[in-house]
């Protein structure tokens, strides 16, 4: 592992929030392929939706994950899978799971 | 860059008379289209409606494995050869299970596999089934991508696309999973998809090339570090060239042995674990290292806050996700190696760089590779020199995993991109004899030899039958010490000798063995002269095994062990 940034470590000590929506293929497995890259190396996924758009070809899936110094890589490895078409990255701030918090009371 | 598929006429790209056709015939037909002529596998119930497609093709010829992971291996070896896909063939369930170690090898190596499995039908996946296991969901982690195809109609689509897959980018293993009942479905196709190839990548960022220049320019310790990339990528000739050109010292990995002849001038052979003292020790000094096609591997890098430690880094890959994963480059250059180098050269200065050059003898005169008794065939670098001494460069060399291997990476001449067949990222016991076999299949033309040990030989030793089958010219150098030998030296090394699990009783014969398949013998410590009796049985066409006997205390060195340092190393 490289050094790691002061940053890096106040991110490690009080770990932020990062909300990342990804375009994905509709198709039963890509859930598996998207999860199975965070589970293999023991990165938890704290939150995940997932629901088609628009004709139902794609799905848009919404991850929310802790950041820590792993999480660059995460997402280059995201977008490597074929079935992911894009993958955007958000602040902790993202509306998506604080209004779906109201159904976790 | 090129398309690699095969070339047709517009008229077989068009739209033809309509034929109905079985999902099967979809398949073969797909895979003719696609220029493949050998595969491998092992037929059985899920696969059968494409076994019987397959016979009667006139185009394809099927070699058939003993162990489905033979068939994975033998598939790599005609890729790793070749450059081009190669297809392996298993059922369902065992099948598919046996396959998963030869689909991750050629993941961690790169290698353009397309893997084709049957499955139980679709009206029984997901009800435990004879033979079901969820191949899907088993191979999402060790290929670069994977399918479980639902119709006939699809398999037009998916065939084309895992070749393209399999090819393009950074290369790598494609599975296609398909129901019995998909292979069975009969439908009109009255149109073929084009055959799927390496596809083009974006042009890669000039202003990063630039500056990469200009630092090559500006260093004046700088090394060169090839990686299999530059094999894969066909870029060897182009590494040559820019080191020449700058007077760049050149190391390489396991995968990239070959991609510059390793008695180069400007060779300074492997970096790492089993490196040349003298190789670990400049790349301490270097104050540019340039990643070509390469990607920081633990057994190359060793501690890797420790590599390097005084140079700025340039990294080339194909693939964006290497990039600054375990070593922060200062410029990261993404794209196929062959052609950022093809645009980095003209920007580099020639540059003799003779103090730097000089340095370079000096530490190589001084700390070389120790090779005791290079002269003696009955010693294990004798003997990989007297192999050598039989053998031009047009040779394929392969390799099992062990002492033999590494021996055979420190001390075999090997001086071409794809002369050298090796598992380096899974490092897998038993890849050596199915691969080599898959060499000599794609390549008749050439000698394949397979080095082996006694350990490594065991895995797959049941494709000797494969080999008797197909008659190909493969020579197998068994290397026995009776021994597990890495792991016998590292419990030497580091575990206060207490050899345990690493040392055989009850060996078996192999020359018997390989007599019982039907194999072409030569024991070498009964023969008066070692040396006339390799030549003899290398000038004899077809297959055979070549045994010797090896000391168990002989090591590996130098040696780095796990962990340290690579200016840490033992012995050599």
């Amino acid at each position: 592992m490289n050094a790691v940034s002061k940053n890096e470590n106040a991110a490690l000590a009080h770990p932020q929030r990062t909300v990342l929506e990804l375009e994905v293929n509709n198709h039963a497995g890509v859930m598996s392929h998207v999860v199975g890259l965070f589970s293999r190396r023991a990165y938890n996924v704290e939150g995940i939706l997932c629901l088609p758009v628009g004709d139902g070809r794609y799905s848009r899936i919404w991850l929310l994950v802790l950041e820590d110094r792993r999480l660059e890589q995460m997402i280059k490895q995201v977008e490597k899978l074929e079935d992911v078409r894009s993958v955007r990255r958000h602040g902790a701030d993202h509306a998506v799971f604080e209004r779906l918090e109201e159904f976790f009371r | 860059m090129h398309s690699t598929a095969p070339q047709l006429s517009p008229a077989e790209e068009s739209a033809s008379a309509p034929e109905t056709l079985t999902g099967a015939q979809i398949v073969v037909r797909l895979l003719e289209r696609q220029g493949i002529t050998t595969l491998s596998g092992i037929p059985g119930g899920a696969i059968l409606p494409f076994y019987d497609a397959l016979s009667a093709s006139t185009k394809i010829r099927h070699v058939l494995a003993r162990h489905e992971q033979g068939a994975g291996f033998l598939a790599q070896g005609m890729a790793r050869a070749t450059g081009q896909p190669a297809v392996c063939l298993a059922s369902s369930g065992p099948g598919a299970t046996n396959l998963l170690t030869a689909i991750a090898d050629a993941k961690l190596d790169s290698i353009p596999l397309v893997a084709i499995t049957g499955q139980v039908p679709r009206s029984m996946i997901g009800t435990d089934a004879f033979q079901e296991v969820d191949t899907y969901g088993l191979t999402i982690p060790i290929t670069k991508h994977n399918f479980l195809v639902n119709s006939a109609e699809e398999l037009l689509e998916v065939i084309p696309r895992a070749f393209t897959l399999a090819a393009s980018g950074r290369p790598g293993p494609v599975l296609v999973d398909i129901p019995k009942d998909v292979q069975a479905q009969a439908i009109e196709v009255s149109q073929w998809p084009a055959p799927g190839g390496r596809q083009d990548l974006p042009a890669p960022d000039m202003a990063a090339i630039e500056k990469a220049a200009a630092m090559i320019n500006a260093a004046e310790r700088p090394i060169l570090y090839l990686g299999g990339g530059v094999v894969h990528s066909g870029a060897a000739a182009a590494a040559v060239a820019l080191a020449e050109k700058a007077s760049l010292p050149t190391t390489m990995t396991l995968m990239a042995l070959g991609a510059m002849p390793v008695d180069h001038p400007l060779s300074i052979h492997m970096l790492g674990m089993h490196g040349p003292r003298y190789t670990n020790l400049l790349l301490e000094e270097c104050d540019l290292l340039i990643a070509v096609g390469a990607r920081f591997d633990d057994r190359a890098t060793g501690k890797v806050s420790a590599f390097c430690p005084k140079a700025q880094i340039i990294h080339i890959d194909i693939d964006p996700s290497e990039l600054d994963k375990i070593k922060n480059a200062h410029v990261g250059i993404t794209g196929d190696v062959a052609e950022v180098l093809e645009k980095l050269s003209p920007l580099v200065e020639p540059h003799l760089r003779k103090r730097w050059l000089t340095h370079m003898g000096d530490l190589r005169s001084r700390f070389p590779l120790q090779r005791p008794n290079l002269e003696d065939p009955r010693s294990h670098y004798g003997l990989i020199q007297a192999v050598a001494d039989c053998l031009d460069d047009s040779a394929t060399i392969a390799t099992d995993v062990g002492q033999h291997q590494m021996w055979v990476a420190q001390a075999y001449p090997l001086r071409r991109p794809r002369q050298w067949l090796t598992s380096g990222g899974l490092g897998t016991m038993g890849f050596g004899v199915p691969a080599a076999l898959g060499a000599a299949l794609a390549e008749p033309e050439r000698t394949v030899v397979c080095f082996t040990g006694d350990g490594s030989i065991l895995m797959n030793i049941q494709e000797m039958a494969a080999i008797r089958e197909t008659g190909a010219n493969l020579k197998i150098v068994l290397m026995n010490n009776d021994a597990l030998g890495l792991v016998y030296q590292q419990q030497e090394l580091f575990y206060g000798k207490r050899y345990f699990a690493s040392k055989f009783s009850g060996q078996p014969d192999f020359l018997k063995i390989a007599e019982g398949f039907g194999l072409d013998t030569l024991n070498l410590d009964t023969v008066d002269d070692p040396r006339a009796a390799l030549r003899e049985a290398f000038a004899r066409p077809g297959p055979c095994l070549i045994h010797a006997f090896i000391d168990m205390n002989e090591k590996v060195y130098p040696m780095v062990p796990p962990g340290a340092a690579n200016t840490d190393m033992i012995g050599g």
